[in-house]
């Protein structure tokens, strides 16, 4: 232990590859043929996505009575799915802009793909309120355009907000990926050997040439970019927050709910990125890029943001007494106790305790077992947004309209639909583009930037 | 072209800490239009060529702050100005509320902003027929290469000199490159054929799409808003009844409750005779002022005076004050409530007899306040 001198930063890309073989090493999936592994995975995240489009079919045919959502629960899976996708999105901006202004180089190798996940999973979560509506087909009434009914948008509404959130927030992360994007696009414009390929990558590369004129004003605007990206990414769950905690239904009004979702989203970010990241580090080799330390470094964060959440969970008890208002209290002990205890336990057992066995060294480097930490992460947080949503809700100030919410055949088959078209989206981009940033990594490569021996 | 045009002359350098020595001693020897290309950013590559800091930060902030004024400014004209309404109970300026929109509209036109400057005004992309561009320096940069590259318009160049001064730099590979056909390109090749062709295809595709979308798919089955339903309209059809239509005529010789069938329907002239059965007391003319303010006001105007609230989305009615409604008996404008005008609508369904006589009442007030009788001063 005492060994490791501290004056010197480690490197973050083990071995030393040289510029040319991490080249080829990252632009190898793009540059060979899908193997039989492949295509079996993408069938399979297919036919998932197929069982979604079977159900949203026949929820646009016979209308939204297929689903649960029914009074006093109006609000079921879409919204919990919603909340529970954008959360997901949260850990790619986290990685690209938050931990790049902490100057956290372990997030070079994995930015990339993780902003890739921000953007798929901002698409699969657009998808829930668009469909909540019941008239997906007329989302411009959601924007303020004139128009001829003479109205305009209630703008002190905070799904109105969500509105202006998630887009901006999926514009930006857009953007922000593609300039990212770039200097690769030129790297595989030059190495391109077929025509067609040259000029998809010519177009879409602008015409980069490397130039430190250029470079000099793309790391600033870098900066920029991730400097907004970060009040951005705490906005956009915080305003997702707002949808409840604006509204006075009990287990939802609290002023905690901003930092709380944050903290929620990040958390079961980082696990999907965690869980998806060890499958390509295997496959596509990347294990020198996407070391074992990086891994550790986000078991780490999914350990402070779960402890995070576990002291929300404790605060929302505490102010609900503290409150003294008689509904609240209610509604707390109901979550715990009443008709949905069993989905407030598995999120307790799977986001409270769980992560906390990554206080240990050896749960934190073990791929087998943190991998298993992760799923049941993402299963419990999932079934956070799933009490919040429903147990509120399916028993508010009224009792005479107390009702049991129960999701139908047509709900679980759009839940699963949306893990379709996450994965498939996911599998055609590592097949298409670059999932590690090569020019970022070539930067931090060791012996990659000048000694300035004689200055 | 004939002759070729000398663009510039590039060497390849193998370690960052060459390339750094050499962007020193170029820009210390006194050359202004060079380039280092480099695989990625180098740290102490800008002080080394002498660049002055990038400015994108203004272009960031100028368009981040009118991000933020706009969007105050439209939802302040929008929500108090153009179509105000208490929403909650709420103030029509609730500023806080505003917050959360003004924010995501700075972010989002600043980063726009930001990478389109960047990319289109301060770079000048895209641009695929650069002269260095495809070439094999730029292959050797792109991957693994510090490459320079000294420009022959600068004031300094002159092409031995500069060979020779490269060579003692260093570097390798020393080539000259020159303009390209390409690298001609000027705007009027927007005209060229390919690419008008690319345009002219995406412009009918894109209004194919959209009329199609609007007109036909937005009418199939599931988009058919809530028009098909299982109900029983009065044209359709219907199984239930022996006679096949969904429509009922009223049990022979009855009528329903309250009901009293409108005897002049056809006969304006005829409903002239129709007398007020109301007493003017205060009571019917309150009632009249409630309903007219409902139901006649958003055309005729809360005085009467036809200047309607609908902002031109129906033609303005005549003024109320007109000599001839003055002139008409009450069961005249009767019968303009009960059967409705040229475009005004009947008013039968939402007003029963006696508002209708107690609107008429106060109609006739309305009329009396711009044209007082003499006998009013007393
Ligand atoms: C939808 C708008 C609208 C509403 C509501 C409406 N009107 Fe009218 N009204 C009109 C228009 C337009 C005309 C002129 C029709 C024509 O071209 O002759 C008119 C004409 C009239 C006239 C005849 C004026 C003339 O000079 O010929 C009377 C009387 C009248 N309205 C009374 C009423 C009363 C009473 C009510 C409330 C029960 C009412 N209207 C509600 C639009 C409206």
């Amino acid at each position: 232990m005492s060994t490791v001198d501290y004056s010197q930063e480690l490197s973050v890309v083990e071995g030393r590859p040289s510029l040319r073989e991490l080249d080829d090493l990252i632009s190898k999936p793009l540059e060979s043929k899908p193997d039989k592994k492949f295509f079996i995975a993408i069938s399979f995240t297919g036919l998932m996505l197929l069982t979604g489009i079977t159900a949203l079919g026949a929820s646009f045919i016979y209308g939204t009575g297929l689903w649960g959502n029914n009074n006093p629960v109006g609000w079921g899976f879409p919204i919990v799915n919603f909340v529970f996708w954008v959360g997901i999105g949260h850990a790619g901006t986290l990685i690209s802009a938050i931990l790049f202004l902490f100057r956290q180089k372990w997030r070079t190798g994995i930015a990339r793909f993780a902003e890739g996940m921000t953007i798929f999973a901002v698409i699969t979560a657009a998808m829930f309120p668009l469909i909540h509506t019941g008239r997906p087909w007329l989302p411009l009434y959601l924007a303020p355009y004139p128009n001829q009914h003479s109205i305009w948008p209630n703008f002190i509404s905070p799904l109105l907000w969500d509105v202006f959130a998630v887009s901006t927030y999926f514009i930006v992360s857009l953007i922000f990926w593609y300039v990212g994007l770039i200097p690769d696009l030129a790297v595989l414009r030059d190495k391109a050997g077929t025509k067609v390929k040259k000029t998809i990558y010519s177009i879409f590369s602008l015409g980069w040439r490397f130039s430190n004129r250029h470079w000099q004003h793309y790391e600033m605007m870098y900066l920029i970019l991730a400097g907004f990206a970060t009040p951005l990414v705490l906005s956009v769950h915080t305003i997702v927050s707002y949808d409840f905690a604006v509204s006075i239904m009990p287990g939802w009004h609290a002023t905690i709910f901003p930092p709380y979702f944050v903290a929620g989203a990040v958390f079961s970010g980082f696990a999907m990125v965690q869980n998806v990241l060890i499958f390509i580090r295997k496959i596509f080799n990347y294990e020198h890029i996407i070391t074992l330390k990086v891994l550790e470094n986000m078991n780490k964060i999914i350990l402070l943001t779960g402890s995070l959440v576990g002291y929300a969970y404790a605060m929302e008890f505490f102010i609900a007494w503290y409150s003294g208002v008689q509904a609240e209290q209610f509604t707390f002990i109901n979550r715990a106790f009443g008709p949905y205890a069993w989905a407030y336990w598995i999120m307790i057992s799977c986001n409270v305790i769980s992560p906390q066995l990554f206080w240990f060294k050896k749960i934190r480097t073990s791929i087998p077992i943190m991998f298993v930490l992760g799923v049941l992460v993402n299963v419990g947080m999932w079934f956070e947004r799933f009490v919040i949503t429903v147990t509120s809700l399916s028993r508010d100030y009224l009792p005479s309209s107390w009702a049991y919410y129960t999701p139908t055949i047509t709900d679980f088959g759009i839940l699963i639909g949306s893990f379709g078209l996450f994965f498939t989206l996911l599998l055609i981009f590592t097949k298409t583009l670059p999932v590690i940033s090569i020019a970022e990594v070539k930067a931090v490569v060791d012996g990659a930037q000048p000694t300035h021996k004689d200055h | 072209m004939s002759e070729k045009v000398l663009y510039a002359l590039t060497g390849l350098f193998e370690t960052p800490d060459q390339i750094i020595d050499a962007a020193e001693k170029t820009s210390d020897g006194g050359y202004k239009k060079y380039d280092v290309n480099t695989p990625y950013p180098l740290h102490g590559m800008n002080q080394a060529m002498k660049l002055p800091p990038s400015k994108l930060g203004y272009a960031a902030l100028v368009f981040g702050l009118s991000g933020t004024v706009s969007a105050l400014a439209l939802m302040y004209w929008m929500a108090v100005i153009d179509y105000a309404h208490v929403i909650g109970g709420k103030p029509y300026f609730p500023l806080p509320a505003f917050v959360p929109v003004m924010f995501e509209v700075t972010v989002l036109s600043a980063a726009i902003a930001t990478v389109f400057t960047m990319l289109f005004v301060v770079f000048k992309f895209p641009n695929n027929s650069h002269p260095l561009h495809d070439t094999e320096y730029m292959k050797s940069v792109s991957r693994d290469k510090y490459g320079i590259c000294i420009l022959a318009e600068d004031e300094k160049f002159d092409e031995n000199g500069t060979l020779k001064f490269l060579e003692e730099l260093g570097a390798t590979n020393i080539t000259h490159q020159y303009f390209t056909e390409d690298s001609y390109a000027t705007w009027w090749s927007v005209l060229d054929k390919k690419f008008a062709g690319i345009l002219a295809v995406t412009a009918i595709a894109t209004s194919l799409v959209v009329y199609i979308g609007l007109n036909k798919v937005l009418y199939m089955q599931p988009f058919s808003w809530m028009m098909e339903q299982e109900k029983l309209n009065p044209q359709k059809g219907s199984v239930l009844f022996a006679d096949g239509f969904s429509m009922r005529n009223p049990v022979q010789g009855t009528i329903a409750r309250g009901d009293l069938p409108y005897e002049y329907a056809v006969d304006p002239e005829g409903a002239s005779k129709l007398v007020n059965p109301l007493p003017i007391t205060e009571a019917n003319l309150q009632l009249g002022k409630v309903k007219y303010d409902i139901y006649c006001s958003p055309c005729h105007g809360f005085m009467g005076e036809g200047d309607s609230r609908l902002r031109g989305q129906f033609p303005n009615p005549p003024s109320l004050h007109s000599e001839k409604v003055r002139d008409w008996t009450d069961g005249r404008i009767y019968h303009v409530i009960a059967m409705g005008q040229n475009v005004m609508p009947s008013y039968s369904s939402q007003l029963s007899r006696n508002e209708k006589w107690a609107t008429i009442l106060y109609v006739r007030a309305l009329q009396r306040s711009l044209n007082a009788k003499e006998s009013d001063l007393q």
